[in-house]
């Protein structure tokens, strides 16, 4: 899954591209290793950009990074972490919580963490086609105290529907009446509403309610470096002293899965956002990129309704993000992908990335006909 | 949820010890003193006390930065070219096991993602035994990245320090005693830390007791070239074990002999016994590597294919010995980066 241009092509972002050139130039620039946490001003700078310019956590010095392999690594070494330090030592029976859908990969990295309790709470209502609140308070409800909670920081993945502002404030309400542990996956801060805070308003809310969590952060979409493998694992503690001590054991496990991480992709990360003129030319790039994904939302249920596909096309720009739950049913899907040789996957879901403004009429027709010939 | 005076998660974490090797260099950055200086981490420098980045590098990164290539996610595997070209230059591109793919090679995260990527491979898939053998000393980090994964440590003797020398007849004893089909660790060249390596007739010896037992043999090679200066001699000791008819694995480190330490570029191979088996190794080797980190990073991996690939770049006597090139006077009282004094630790 990764971002196309109107033709269809990858995209290397103007200001990825500038600075590449500006470290290619830099003869002061070497390949030494990493320390173990990773470069110190991509980790400050990464964890500033999900918390917030004025987070207090971040003032109160109670905020560690740890620099990653991509979301991926972040969400190994924090899970890594969690089953050996948290609610008890080495505790593999914490039950941890991963929504239902989600991305693949996130049972997997719990379960090779170690963890042997892994559950799915209610998330996506296939027939209203939005976000089952009810099951999934009922679920934070009824999970035992001290479980761990995978939450989508924004552009769930795969349906595209996140809580709104007043849902995510019940959902911190439970987790805190029950002592649940947030663990966020902000893999699209920016990507998906085209503005950098707004996306981040959930763990930041998290924050400001004084909760500890992880929040395991991407940049392989956001900066387009997804062969380069830059993430961060931004920790929010209590106070500097527990956040130093947590840091000093992140480093333990860092060391015996890759000993320090990847310059290229830090390094490209960390200019970005240390240079003024720099950050507003990512911010206008990833603006670039939200708004063309919006822009093929739009256009496509609009063509939808024009044909007068049946059934209610609102969910398509309602969802945010790079994906969409269509709804179309696997009859319907294996329709798209054998007579209109429209590959989607057979939960219905697209990548919106890959409609462009020359197929987007295609796309329409397509899925009308398979809406109306199968029901 | 614990909020205001409440207790954090945390307060039962320990504060971690400093890491051994790597602690050294962030101890020695705090140091204001002027004379300071750092014996510690295994990274080249130059006589200045430089770091030093090979001019084949900064070709090859030259070249790379002219095709204007895409930032698309790498196969989980990693890039196939430079699977290829690093499995040839640790094997030879004439050896049998290349001409006839009986083998898998994936791209790691330099030699401690190769170590652990095969430390977690055995410990899922080698149904014989838990037990890894590890020379005595050994590489600090071993230890816990094979534990981590889930093995249990043992060691045989290595390092005879009444001669600074290897101790063969301890080796060759203990290594006879070792419980069949155990797994056993060898630095296949520049033996970290005490840069004492065995001669090829010694090399003979061990491969004949590895069979004999039929041990598994994990052979890391972190030196490649920067060892003697020659790639072929360096691995000879892999090689020979692969033409007794010893299935090994192999873990490459390119941090030191193309000074890309921090881009992190390695590699893991299994020799296997035919071609099907190792498409089926494969498939699951990307099972494990998908939860840790799901792809590797590209940079360093291109630049390295670009070198190993590249008719300019690669002969030989450019980028070995341009590696190697202050090391000559060391070479012949030890092996490699590591000078091992007698000093009691």
């Amino acid at each position: 899954a990764a971002y196309r241009t109107d033709e269809g092509q990858p995209w290397v972002l103007p200001v990825v591209k500038k600075v590449e050139q500006k470290i290619a130039n830099d003869a002061s620039l070497n390949h030494e290793y990493l320390p173990i946490l990773g470069l110190p001003e991509f980790r400050a700078n990464a964890s500033r950009i999900a918390l917030g310019e004025d987070s207090r956590a971040i003032k109160e010095n109670r905020v560690g990074g740890v620099q990653c392999l991509g979301g991926t690594g972040a969400l190994r070494i924090g899970a890594e972490f969690l089953r050996r330090w948290y609610n008890g030592n080495n505790n593999t029976t914490t039950p941890v919580y991963i929504s239902s859908p989600s991305w693949e990969n996130h049972n997997s990295v719990f379960v090779n963490a170690g963890f042997k309790d892994i559950r799915a709470y209610r998330y996506w209502d296939a027939a209203k086609r939005g976000l089952d609140l009810e099951g999934l308070l009922e679920d934070m409800e009824s999970a035992p105290e001290f479980s761990i909670f995978i939450l989508h920081a924004c552009a769930h993945n795969p349906t595209g529907t996140d809580p709104t502002l007043e849902q995510w404030k019940q959902i911190a309400a439970v987790m805190k009446r029950r002592f649940l542990f947030p663990f966020f996956d902000s893999a699209y801060q920016g990507f998906a509403s085209g503005c950098l805070d707004r996306d981040a308003w959930a763990v930041r809310y998290f924050v400001s309610e004084g909760f500890e969590l992880f929040c395991a952060q991407s940049f392989s979409k956001n900066f387009g470096l997804y062969n380069e493998r830059v993430g961060n694992l931004s920790v929010v503690g209590k106070d500097t002293d527990n956040v130093q001590r947590v840091l000093s054991q992140m480093e333990k496990i860092v060391r015996t899965i890759w000993s320090n991480p990847p310059s290229q992709g830090a390094r490209i990360v960390a200019t970005t956002l240390t240079c003024p003129q720099l950050f507003a030319e990512w911010k206008d790039n990833v603006k670039t990129m939200a708004d063309r994904v919006l822009l093929m939302r739009s256009e496509l249920r609009a063509r939808l309704q024009a044909l007068g596909t049946p059934g209610t096309w609102n969910h398509i720009t309602e969802q945010i993000g790079m994906f969409s739950f269509t709804g179309l049913n696997p009859k319907q899907v294996e329709y798209m992908i054998k007579e209109k040789h429209i590959y989607l996957m057979a939960s219905g879901r697209i990548n919106m990335c890959g409609l462009t403004t020359k197929n987007l009429d295609y796309v329409a027709s397509s899925i009308h006909e398979a809406v109306t010939k199968f029901q | 949820m614990r909020v205001g005076l409440a207790p954090s998660w945390w307060s039962h974490v320990e504060m971690g010890p400093p890491d051994p090797i790597l602690g050294v260099t962030e101890a020695f950055k705090r140091d204001t003193n002027a004379k300071k200086m750092n014996l510690g981490v295994g990274a080249y420098r130059d006589d200045n006390g430089k770091p030093f980045v090979l001019n084949s590098v900064r070709k090859a990164e030259a070249q790379i930065a002219a095709k204007k290539m895409d930032k698309e996610y790498l196969p989980i595997a990693g890039l196939a070219e430079f699977n290829k070209a690093s499995a040839e230059l640790a094997l030879g591109d004439t050896n049998e096991v290349i001409k006839s793919g009986r083998y898998v090679t994936v791209q790691t995260i330099s030699g401690t993602g190769s170590l652990r990527v095969g430390a977690s491979f055995l410990q899922r898939f080698f149904k014989y035994s838990r037990d890894v053998y590890l020379p005595k000393p050994s590489w600090g980090n071993h230890t816990p990245i094979f534990r981590d994964a889930g093995m249990q440590l043992h060691a045989y003797r290595y390092y005879d320090p009444k001669t600074c020398g290897f101790d063969f007849a301890g080796a060759l004893d203990d290594i006879s005693k070792i419980p069949e089909q155990s797994v056993i660790l060898f630095h296949a060249c520049a033996h970290n830390p005490t840069g004492v390596d065995p001669r090829p007739e010694q090399w003979k010896e061990l491969a004949a007791v590895v069979k004999k037992r039929n041990l598994f043999a994990f052979f890391d090679m972190a030196y490649q070239g920067f060892a003697s200066g020659d790639i072929n001699r360096d691995s000879w000791a892999v090689r020979h074990f692969i033409e007794q008819g010893i299935n090994v694995v192999l873990s490459q480190s390119y941090a030191k002999n193309m000074g890309l330490y921090g881009e992190r570029v390695g590699a893991f191979s299994v020799i296997c016994k035919d071609v099907d088996e190792a498409k089926r190794v494969e498939s699951q080797l990307k099972i494990l590597i998908r939860p840790m980190y799901s792809n590797p990073p590209v940079n360093g991996a291109r630049i390295a294919s670009a070198i190993l690939t590249s008719p300019d770049l690669s002969s030989c006597s450019s980028w070995v010995t341009k590696s190697q090139h202050a090391w000559h006077h060391l070479v012949e009282i030890q092996t490699g980066m590591r000078s091992f004094p007698s000093l009691s630790f």
